[in-house]
């Protein structure tokens, strides 16, 4: 029976009512008396010196406050990285320098070079025109093999190379790994790219900058995934604002999907201009601004080697990956390609011997940074990719050969450093393959013939590490950041509850589901439990929403929260009550006297917490407030399987998506309707990277994809109906909740299952096609048929 | 968007007189003027609306049975008053854009502008319209001239499109993925006397009519008719979405199947 409230409820989104009705409140919402506008003059070439910029005839123009370009901001701090990788020599990456306005030098198209602040928008667009600009154009390094090359022009002179890092891991495997290549009975190759792409939120990037004369305090409202991490970056590491002078605001954000995660130059800019200016300074990105300065995504060159022995068994798998930064580390880049990708090379699988190897290329593009998955959906590409393959050459069942290569003993410590807790990778594809109907797929290859379609079925696992961190641990690898989450609970004296989270909710319920979760403790309804989020001045320090961590870090935080509470309120019930505090028990919001029918309601005893009028005063304090920080011992693995069906249209490559199935292990699941709505849409950026999506440059690195005119997002019409299920569940062992993240599943599993049944269906209609890599356009399709 | 003043004139005669100004520019349905505007990419001094010209506006037969349709007409208008009369383009006309493109954008703006991906100008040079203008009637075969050229004066102003009603027609568009926009639309008639093909969205040169085609269906109307048939894909588009041999190879793809839908 489904439940009609608390954990395991699907529950209404509470949100949406405001989300739906024009009562959202966005950062581009927020207009503050005496506001002015400011616009970035942006580099529309690729690399360059910078040899002359006169701002004089702009500083005249109608409505110009002010005109800063980057000697404005010598005194201060540049973006800051949040994360150092570790070369396979010891050696740190090379961190170059990342100004707020380019100085000196122009890196990639859509860099800001000069930034007017106007009392319009307009105005101060017309006189960015009226900046006299020189720019000495310098050859352009976009394709990262030739990046690295002994004659390459380099991003940053004071850099040896281009070469951000050459990461070995586990680099004590290497040589092991190479003794069970050459003892492999069959080594299958796979060469690929797993394409750039653009978050595309729905609601653009915004930043209002506030400044108090009166009393120097500092407000930054921003379309951030985690305010106080903008809040120390910017405060800590670039403008010298201490904390506590310093409030960030993240309200309602129309999606993140990573791409807000991360310090941009915008927000520091608008901090720093509104005291300067001594007046709010708002800038709201554009859509042609967004594809050239939010932080892309993905953009690996890989090649991987999968050996086997003579019984089919994967005895070694190794990988050689070029990933691209961009021209500057963005936030936590470095991460991305290394921590967040090579310790998921093992997958569902008991491969022995894993050797990753990753070279970061700075080249003349924008930044790439996390994007939904973030070296997950990387890894998974590669490895379910070269099983397929693996599975033709040897002529067998590629499910056959998952199957009898999966990890089935929990906990599993895989060769490349994380344990997984639990799972169970044989329920989760028996329940795929019957609800996928796989026994009924050539009575559908058929019908799909006959109507001169070629029909393929592609099927994939994945696992990813989610619930990032223990800070520990990340902070051995070079994270310069904890990754605990903070709750603060407050009972009001009425017996409604305000959780305070440091997670921040930009689309993903948090307000309904996380109620569902305190009011389900404490046995109350869930409208007695208000969620508030992304406000520094309110909220404990808090480290965000990303890596499908909220639920598995932030709720457990506030689960701890609502523990202290718990206790608490029943020693205050235990005084009403005249008993013994072992012998109170709480149901359904009541605390009675355990084998009595003695008992007092939650409204009274959270009363008496603030009216102690008959209390213990001199055993407690009064009051109901507690707040937890829960930092993780370990990772949760969501895992599961999808199968894909496509048809392709051998007269023009069309591909399109018949089927979809998606089976998912989340651990427990609070809210099994939003559940689905987030592996829907995670479901939709997949297959977009997979068919549509492709962010691409010229060799001059003018940016190709700049609108929605040559950058292809998913529509309704491109995706099928999809079948998810969420039933196979093995809790998380680790933490309160049991629950393993949702967030990034859909997009780091259904990339492979699409390739994967396009190459089906090509071998089924004769095409000798092994591979084609993503976006599998009409035109890609049709020229690797020819 | 840089400063410009609006006209919003009721007549022909007073729109032609606007558009004298100097820097005066025409606005249909503004579907790509206005994206031209907001990105500052044009400065017009004056933008003479044609919008509340009545004459302009409208679906009819006219008096020697073909099909007149405004030159300020949208294109969810053609969709709806032209199905009963000409049921190709109409379908056509129903697929541009989306319902906000089809409830503002207008033919005259559409054949004005002759994006060389546009579905409009596959309709007019595969039906062998005529386009009335202010000053003169010109056809379709000496109208478009090339991506984004016509042979429209400064100042002329598309007032009605004439289409003689074919026995069969249907339009096949192979969509550009993000845009949406036609890769390759190929627009096939069948009159008594013969058949017309219009290929859209794949010459460098804009819309153009494959005559190997025509002659090989006016003899045969049917898809294998064009079987073994092939256009040179050396002048065709080149980019992100297709290479000019893959437009090449869809332009034979599309005309079998606008064959086969015309029946």
């Amino acid at each position: 029976m489904p439940k009609d409230g608390g954990i395991g409820a699907s529950s209404k989104r509470r949100e949406d009512v405001r989300f739906l009705t024009g009562a959202g409140n966005y950062t581009d919402d927020i207009n503050i008396r005496g506001q002015a506008h400011v616009y970035f003059l942006r580099s529309d070439i690729a690399h360059g010196t910078i040899t002359s910029i006169n701002t004089s005839a702009a500083e005249a123009m109608p409505g110009v406050v002010k005109v800063f370009t980057g000697v404005d901001f010598e005194a201060v701090g540049g973006m800051p990285c949040g994360w150092q990788v570790t070369d396979r020599h010891g050696q740190p990456m090379q961190e170059p320098r990342h100004p707020i306005l380019a100085h000196g030098k122009v890196r990639h198209v859509g860099e800001p070079i000069a930034a007017v602040v106007a009392e319009t928008l307009e105005q101060a667009r017309d006189a960015a025109e009226a900046i006299e600009l020189d720019i000495a154009e310098l050859p352009a390094v976009i394709d990262m093999k030739a990046a690295v090359s002994a004659d390459a022009p380099k991003v940053h002179e004071d850099l040896t190379s281009n070469l951000c890092y050459d990461w070995g891991f586990v680099e004590e495997n290497k040589a092991a790994t190479e003794e069970a290549f050459a003892k492999a009975s069959h080594v299958t190759t796979l060469e690929l790219v797993n394409n750039r792409l653009v978050a595309n939120p729905m609601e653009p990037r915004v930043a209002v900058g506030d400044y108090a004369r009166g009393t120097d305090d500092s407000t930054l409202y921003t379309t951030s995934q985690n305010p106080h991490v903008i809040r120390l970056l910017m405060g800590a590491f670039v403008l010298g604002i201490p904390e506590h002078k310093l409030r960030v605001v993240a309200p309602d954000v129309g999606g993140g999907f990573g791409t807000k995660i991360f310090h941009y130059q915008e927000e520091a800019f608008c901090t720093f201009a509104a005291k300067a200016c001594n007046r709010p300074v708002k800038w709201t990105s554009s859509r042609t601004e967004a594809f050239m300065s939010d932080a892309h995504g993905r953009d690996h060159v890989t090649r991987i080697e999968l050996a086997l022995d003579g019984d089919n068994n994967f005895t070694a798998l190794r990988t050689e990956t070029y990933a691209n930064m961009g021209a500057y580390l963005s936030t936590f880049a470095p991460s991305v390609p290394t921590w967040l990708h090579g310790t998921l090379m093992a997958g569902n699988y008991k491969t022995p011997l894993i050797y990753v190897n990753v070279k970061a290329v700075f080249t003349n593009t924008v930044p790439v940074d996390a994007y939904r998955g973030a070296g997950r959906p990387e890894a998974t590409f590669q490895l379910e990719r070269v099983i397929d393959k693996a599975a033709r050459e040897l002529g067998v069942d590629p499910i056959a050969l998952r199957r009898q290569n999966f990890v089935t003993e929990f906990p599993y410590a895989t060769p490349v450093a994380v344990e997984y807790d639990t799972g169970d990778y044989v329920a989760t594809m028996d329940k795929l393959e019957e609800m996928a109907d796989l026994s009924g797929f050539d009575a559908r290859r058929q019908a799909s013939e006959a109507k001169g379609k070629w029909r393929g079925l592609g099927v994939n696992c994945y696992i990813e590490a989610c619930g990032i961190a223990p800070s520990n641990l990340v902070g051995q690898l070079g994270a310069r950041a904890g990754l605990y989450e903070s709750a603060t609970v407050r009972v009001n004296a009425t017996g409604g509850l305000v959780v305070m989270t440091g997670s921040h909710s930009h689309g993903q319920g948090h307000e309904t589901s996380f109620a569902q979760v305190v009011a389900d403790m404490i046995g109350i309804d869930e409208n007695m439990v208000e969620i508030v989020h992304g406000d520094t001045a309110n909220a404990p320090m808090g480290m965000g929403t990303y890596g499908s961590r909220s639920l598995a870090v932030g709720g457990s935080a506030m689960v701890r929260a609502t523990e202290k509470i718990i206790a608490k309120a029943k020693k205050i019930a235990s005084h009403l009550l005249e008993a013994s505090e072992g012998d109170i028990e709480l149901k359904d919001g009541a605390f009675s006297v355990a084998g009595t029918d003695k008992s007092v309601a939650w409204g009274d005893v959270t009363l008496a917490a603030y009216v102690p009028h008959n209390y213990p005063l001199e055993e407690i304090e009064p009051g109901l407030e507690e707040t937890a920080f829960y930092d993780p011992s370990n990772f949760t693995y969501p895992a599961g399987a999808y199968a894909c069906e496509v048809e392709v249209d051998p007269d023009t490559g069309k591909v399109t998506i018949e089927r979809f199935t998606a089976v998912d292990d989340f651990g427990n699941v609070v809210n099994p309707m939003i559940v689905t709505g987030q592996v829907h849409g995670g479901l939709a950026q997949g297959i977009g990277q997979a068919l549509l999506e492709n962010c691409a440059y010229d060799e001059n690195g003018q940016l190709l994809s700049a609108s929605y005119m040559d950058y292809a997002m998913p529509r309704a019409d491109d995706l099928p109906m999809f079948g998810v299920d969420h039933s196979c569940q093995t809790p998380c062992t680790h933490n309160p909740l049991g629950v393993k993240g949702c967030g990034e599943a859909g997009a780091i599993g259904s990339p492979p299952s699409v390739v994967n049944a396009v190459v089906d269906a090509l071998q089924s209609g004769g095409k000798d096609v092994t591979h084609i890599d993503m976006p599998l356009t009409p035109a890609r399709v049709w020229a690797a048929m020819q | 968007m840089y400063d410009f003043d609006v006209e919003m004139p009721t007549s022909v005669a007073e729109a032609v007189a606007a558009l004298s100004q100097e820097d005066a520019q025409a606005l249909g349905g503004g579907q790509t003027l206005i994206p031209t505007l907001k990105q500052r990419l044009a400065s017009p001094s004056v933008l003479v609306s044609l919008n509340g010209i009545a004459e302009m506006k409208g679906v009819c037969i006219g008096e020697d049975g073909q099909l007149c349709v405004g030159g300020a007409t949208s294109h969810a208008v053609v969709a709806k008053d032209a199905a009963a009369h000409f049921a190709g383009l109409a379908e056509l006309a129903s697929h541009i854009g989306d319902p906000a493109v089809r409830n503002r954008g207008t033919i005259g703006g559409s054949l004005a502008n002759n994006d060389p991906s546009a579905c409009y100008p596959a309709a007019a040079l595969g039906s062998g319209a005529t386009i009335v203008t202010n000053a003169r009637s010109i056809a379709a075969d000496d109208f478009f001239q090339g991506m984004f050229t016509t042979a429209l004066d400064e100042g002329e102003i598309i007032t009605e499109v004439r289409f003689p009603i074919p026995q069969a027609a249907n339009y096949q568009k192979f969509l550009q993925p993000a845009s949406r926009f036609a890769l390759v639309g190929v627009f096939v008639a069948k009159f008594a006397d013969g058949v017309r093909v219009a290929v859209t969205g794949a010459s460098n040169d804009g819309v153009f009519r494959w005559t190997e085609a025509e002659t090989a269906l006016g003899s045969d109307f049917s898809a294998g008719a064009v079987d073994g048939l092939t256009v040179s894909g050396d002048d065709m588009i080149s980019d992100l979405h297709g290479t000019g041999a893959y437009r090449a190879h869809l332009v034979g793809v599309m005309t079998k199947r606008a064959v086969a839908a015309a029946g």
